[in-house]
């Protein structure tokens, strides 16, 4: 478009939209900005209001107790495993299913279609699945974290549109040349399907990393626990208490260890979501076709 | 779906095999390409899916596992229409045919549950313009790095984990270091407890929601406008339409049917209001508004082990979405001719 030349009504239209979506984008980033300028901020500033948006007197007191807190680590081993093993299993679930739903010529494969489809609009519920969950004896153990939405019907979909978009002549090339279905897959098919592979990484990966429902119904021992509970009974629980009770005492050594909290609050926010705020961006060149492709069924 | 019907174009690999194999005398080992199964408008069923039998391969563990634990749980629905007892299993529990339903329909907690829920999920629609309007302005914007990082930026909040969202929102709305109570102190205001509000409560949830929602939500209404026809925009410049003239009548509409089918997959969620996040912002001075249809199946069930009435309660809820998912697709079957089926 930019061969043609705006009328100067348009230009400032075009001024307008900028200036809207600049503060947009402002006031989105400001929590994050916050959050990061309170953790690397003196405690006592952050507690009396003192920071507003830039840090001051900087410290990284903060995140030295991260590291000496026990449970955050146990939560954050935990965390990793889940979403590591968590993540191999989706897609070892996922892309096969994907790849084989996309053939046209399977027989029954709308049989399948639906028998997927279904689940995304009816399912057992809570109590019905915890029940199983309970009766296959994988209540209280790191397995079911692992397994745990391990296929997930929307990201079949998308699979299966990514891998019908690939041309039929590689993979009749590749069966020509004597490879079984399988070394066709492995070999030929998903090397040229890294942009499905990382919007799949991505998509499951986050949703292991970030979930503590599940979590929350089925784990008991503390040893066992992601990072998501400990953030929970960190940020959300002893706030809470904290501000219930913060008004009505004084006490010196009490109001230290709580700013000492605080303190860690912010910097444990950091710390849990960077791994995910330094990955997303890297793939965002392949979201605009993840989301389309995975929003238009057939 | 009509693929299904259509006799398939499986034979076309085959054939360009025959012609390899006439021109070449290579041997081909791969059991697909056998010269007998040339024949394929004649392939019987049976023989197609003995043909295709590694596909089937491909998806046997997830159709093992949806079995297990997406289809398995529906089995246990039936004790929505027992009385659970752990003793006796799932399937020798006693019959108690509607006595659970009636229980829901008649107590005191239905008519707020369903207000709460109704009332949150209503209100979270607001997010529903918000996000086509996001979508259009980051359309219009022109310089591509600039674009690429406010969308950056706009997507961060949908990566934040429910908990951290939380978190952030209770800590920045304290009374006591909260920044948002500095500033209003600092206005001459007194300091609210929000989180404790009942009248808050549905303004955070809902623009919360809206806050780490609105880029990545806006993604879909991206992709679609990259469909849009450049000639159209060109045709109407010549014909002096303004830019605000051309999203209306050309952007807008080429977006439409997407639109449409994302509000008709909202109205099947209608009746489910995420429990992870309503549950986090619950506490006991908010719960007359706060307490929805999912968490409350989780308290009664889970924590209380009332566990055949929170599945009768649960599966209310899910007809309760089907019936809405089916309403909304049916009235823009007739009004938009866009329709999910």
């Amino acid at each position: 478009m930019s061969h043609i030349k705006d009328t100067s009504s348009d230009k400032i239209f075009g001024i307008v939209n900028s200036t809207i979506v600049t503060l947009l984008m402002l006031i989105v980033m400001y929590p994050l900005i916050y959050v990061v300028s309170c953790s690397i901020s003196s405690p006592d500033l952050v507690s009396r209001g003192q920071i507003i948006l830039f840090p001051r007197g900087l410290t990284i007191e903060g995140y030295r107790r991260i590291f000496m807190d026990e449970n955050i680590m146990i939560g954050y081993g935990n965390t990793i495993m889940y979403t590591v093993l968590g993540t191999l299993v989706n897609l070892f679930l996922t892309l096969p299913t994907g790849y084989a739903l996309s053939k046209k010529e399977l027989p029954g494969r709308n049989i399948f279609m639906v028998y997927f489809l279904i689940t995304m609009y009816f399912s057992g519920g809570m109590i019905p699945t915890f029940l199983l969950v309970k009766s296959l004896g994988l209540y209280n153990t790191r397995t079911i974290l692992i397994i745990s939405g391990a296929v997930s019907v929307y990201n079949v979909i998308i699979c299966r549109t990514f891998f019908a978009g690939i041309p039929k002549e590689l993979e009749e090339a590749s069966i020509i040349d004597g490879c079984s279905t399988y070394r066709t897959f492995i070999q030929v098919v998903l090397p040229i399907s890294k942009a499905l592979i990382g919007v799949m990484v991505l998509y499951y990966g986050v949703s292991h990393w970030n979930s503590y429902f599940n979590a929350l119904i089925y784990i008991m021992d503390n040893n066992k626990k992601p990072l998501q509970l400990f953030l929970r009974k960190i940020l959300i629980i002893e706030q809470m208490n904290a501000a219930m009770t913060s008004n009505i005492t004084d006490d010196d050594v009490y109001a230290e260890a709580l700013k000492l909290k605080e303190l860690l609050k912010y910097s444990v926010i950091i710390v849990s979501s960077l791994p995910v705020l330094i990955l997303y961006p890297f793939l965002q060149k392949y979201f605009d076709k993840g989301v389309l492709i995975g929003s238009i069924k057939g | 779906m009509k693929n299904f019907l259509k006799i398939p174009n499986y034979s076309n690999y085959k054939h360009n095999d025959n012609n390899f194999r006439q021109n070449n005398s290579l041997s081909i080992s791969s059991k697909n390409c056998k010269p007998g199964k040339v024949k394929a408008a004649s392939d019987t069923l049976l023989k197609r899916i003995h043909k295709h039998r590694a596909l089937y391969i491909f998806m046997l563990p997830a159709i093992i596992y949806v079995a297990i634990f997406y289809y398995g749980p529906m089995y246990g629905i039936q004790i929505a229409f027992k009385d659970y007892n752990s003793a006796f299993g799932i399937w020798n529990s006693k019959w108690v045919g509607f006595k659970h339903f009636k229980d829901f329909f008649g107590g005191y907690y239905f008519g707020r549950l369903i207000k709460n829920t109704f009332a949150i999920s209503f209100y979270s629609l607001i997010d529903f313009p918000i996000q086509i309007i996001v979508a259009l302005m980051l359309n219009e914007i022109r310089n591509y790095k600039y674009k690429k990082f406010v969308q950056t930026v706009l997507y961060a909040p949908h990566f934040i984990s429910t908990v951290v969202m939380v978190g952030i929102v209770t800590t920045m709305l304290s009374p006591s270091i909260g920044v948002v109570n500095h500033i209003i102190e600092l206005l001459g205001y007194e300091r609210q407890y929000f989180i404790i509000q009942p009248a808050a409560f549905r303004h955070i949830y809902v623009w919360s929601g809206v806050w780490q929602e609105m880029g990545w939500g806006a993604i879909i209404y991206l992709a679609a406008l990259s469909n849009v026809d450049i000639q159209l925009h060109e045709a109407a410049t010549i014909d002096g339409a303004s830019r605000m003239q051309r999203i209306k009548y050309i952007n807008i509409p080429t977006i439409t049917p997407t639109i449409v089918i994302m509000l008709i997959l909202r109205m099947g969620r209608i009746a489910t209001v995420g429990y992870e996040k309503a549950f986090l912002l619950q506490n006991d001075l908010n719960i007359a508004v706060s307490e929805i249809i999912s968490t409350y199946v989780y308290r009664r069930g889970l924590v209380g082990g009332q566990y055949s009435f929170s599945t009768a309660v649960g599966l209310f809820n899910n007809v309760l979405n089907i019936i809405m998912l089916l309403i909304a697709n049916a009235i823009s079957r007739k009004i938009s001719e866009t329709s999910l089926f």
